[in-house]
């Protein structure tokens, strides 16, 4: 069961009866020689077990919990209830007020003309009403749905971030070049050089949506050839781009995730360490990019398949292309593992 | 005091570091000999039983085991007549809280190693290996602390809030049989699997010790290694061999299960 909001609903019981208010007023203006205080005794009470059946009663239906009004039928059918029972139910009570309290006064009413009058009335407020609360929770949940959604577009650039400048690899790799800058201070200049790039493409990453093949392999090479002072001869990597592919625009960092994976799934948990084989080809119409390893393959580890990095890749090529691009992560043939994707070629 | 010559093994597998740590041992500590450099945990472990070193530098984050499993094996492996190494964990993020390894019986230093902390870290090793030469060997200190390590890296107990486990599914043929916790004798990790003993039976689950443990009873369920859960109930009595190491008779199985060092401690006598 739905919490209910009981200040909310006061709120829109007070509405619904200055609506009420409203259409007794209405009606008293079209018809001033009929006295004004049953008629607004049968409106507030009309509208008052409208409400109760349409207000309460759609927390009791599943498929309110997220818009706050049912779906379908259900919320046709709350509607069609409400008026129901708020015409019969308000019509009893009130007539029983008015009895008691002697209000009906000057001549009698003609009941067919009366009857019509008020069931075309509590019709047309019931639907009125009802309309303006659906609406009013319709945008609440759109707003509330906005909010959420952006909430996870900003969760997600941070939490990439976060993968990306994962502290084992910046203090490992600092630790390294702090151990070449005495003992090769040339190399720990190149290593340098790559970490800045490495880092300057990470913190751009998320303000340049796209970049060329060749932009994304240069920062490929950047982190491959940090990991490789790092792991020393236990990581080779080749890098494989046609130059008539350099071109082409492709995601930002896009394979990144995937290289690492290979790295921290594969290659890592093994002693000997292995190969790291990314590539680039046409075939059709399709631009095809493959990133396979030698390491201990997807069986050797279920969260390599499953982890942020994967599902970033998975959803960012959902995103820009739909259907019209492939995911595909195997183990490869001679062991290892093997990321395919395929994206459509933009000549 | 500090002028005995000492030993010690180093586990890092990226070859710079091992080198960097090397290198500033040598002008923190001269007389400390480097016996071995090694790249994995398996190594590691075999080296350190080879060459008996008085510490050991383990990286945490070692290609095939870690090195909190690497010295979990070691305490289990190493001869009782030897004094176990003083032990020093090394890694580059402190996912661990390092604060409370301050005053502990198991040091640790980050990466990059600053020569100041690494003096701090010599001092007290020149100390323990001081005292461990009057005759203390506090290797109860090192367990201990080991343990918590262990359980720290242990995924968190997400089954805990639906109560401790109460049926196995296993999987027999095409059916699946429901096996109740309470007739389990002990469990067994073998490879990728799990071996489920039961009086009668054998059977074979494909989740993870390490994953099973929290969702088991820890009053009911005793880890006794590494490899080994054991129903408490089910345990008939402890005798300890020859070589001080304890091993378990059980009700219901014939076959005798050996505890690890690091849980020796469960088996005391009242």
């Amino acid at each position: 069961m739905m919490r209910i909001d009981w200040i909310g609903k006061v709120q829109h019981l007070l509405q619904v009866l200055a609506f009420c208010l409203v259409v007794a007023s209405i009606q008293y203006a079209f018809q001033p020689d009929k006295p004004y205080a049953p008629t607004m005794v049968y409106s507030l009470f009309i509208g008052f077990y409208t409400w109760s059946v349409i207000d309460i009663g759609r927390h009791l239906l599943p498929s309110s919990r997220e818009t706050g009004w049912p779906q379908g039928v259900a919320g046709v059918g709350i509607v069609v209830a409400g008026i129901l029972v708020g015409w019969f139910m308000g019509n009893a009570s009130a007539d029983t007020l008015c009895r008691v309290y002697g209000l009906y006064s000057g001549p009698p009413p003609d009941p067919v003309a009366d009857r019509r009058n008020s069931i075309l009335i509590t019709i047309l407020a019931g639907v009125t009403a009802s309309y303006y609360f659906y609406a009013q929770n319709r945008g609440a949940y759109l707003e509330r749905k906005m909010a959420e959604a952006h909430q996870h577009a900003n969760e997600a650039r941070l939490k990439l971030l976060e993968t990306q400048l994962e502290p084992h690899m910046l203090f490992n790799t600092l630790a390294n070049l702090r151990m070449l800058i005495g003992l090769d201070p040339p190399r720990a200049q190149g290593m340098l050089d790559h970490m800045i790039a490495y880092l300057r493409a990470t913190l751009d990453a998320s303000r340049a949506a796209t970049h060329t093949l060749q932009a994304e392999f240069d920062r490929l090479r950047d982190y491959l050839e940090l990991m490789t002072v790092r792991m020393g001869p236990r990581l080779a990597y080749e890098l494989q781009l046609p130059p008539e592919l350099a071109n082409h625009p492709v995601p930002a960092l896009l394979l990144q995730p995937l290289v690492e994976n290979s790295i921290q799934h594969g290659l890592e948990p093994k002693v000997e360490g292995g190969r790291i084989a990314v590539s680039a080809r046409r075939e059709g119409e399709q631009l095809v990019l493959e990133v396979a390893d030698t390491g201990v393959g997807p069986n050797g580890d279920a969260a390599s398949a499953k982890g942020f990095g994967m599902r970033q890749v998975r959803e960012r090529l959902a995103t820009l292309h739909g259907d019209g691009a492939t995911f595909d992560f195997a183990a490869a043939p001679g062991g290892g593992a093997r990321t395919i994707l395929r994206l459509p070629f933009r000549p | 005091m500090t002028t005995s010559r000492a030993t010690a093994l180093i586990a890092e597998d990226e070859p710079l570091l091992a080198q960097a740590l090397r290198a500033e041992l040598t002008s923190a500590w001269p007389q400390l000999e480097v016996v071995a450099t090694v790249g994995d945990g398996a190594s590691a472990v075999t080296q350190a039983l080879a060459l008996k070193p008085d510490v050991l530098f383990f990286d945490i984050r070692m290609p095939g085991q870690s090195g909190l499993d690497a010295a979990a094996e070691l305490a289990d492996e190493w001869p009782h007549d030897h004094p176990f190494p003083a032990l020093v964990f090394v890694t580059a993020y402190d996912q661990y809280a390092v604060q409370a390894f301050e005053t502990q019986a198991v040091d640790y230093v980050l990466k990059p190693v600053q020569p100041a902390r690494l003096r701090k870290t010599v001092a007290k090793l020149q100390d323990a290996l001081a005292k461990r030469a009057q005759g203390a060997n506090d290797i109860e200190a090192t367990l201990g602390q080991l343990r918590n390590l262990l359980g720290q890296v242990g995924e968190p107990a997400a089954a805990s809030a639906q109560g401790p486990l109460k049926m196995l599914q296993v999987s027999v043929g095409t059916s699946i049989r429901m096996v109740p916790v309470e007739e389990v004798v002990y469990f067994e990790a073998a490879d990728k699997y799990v071996r489920v003993l039961t009086a009668g039976h054998e059977y074979l689950i494909r989740t993870p010790l390490k994953e099973l443990l929290p969702q088991l009873d820890a009053r009911q369920f005793w880890q006794v290694h590494r490899g080994t859960v054991v129903r408490a109930d089910a345990i008939d009595s402890v005798t300890r061999d020859e070589a001080g190491k304890l091993h378990l008779v059980l009700r219901g199985r014939t076959e005798k299960l050996a505890v690890s060092r690091l849980y020796a401690h469960l088996f005391k006598a009242m």
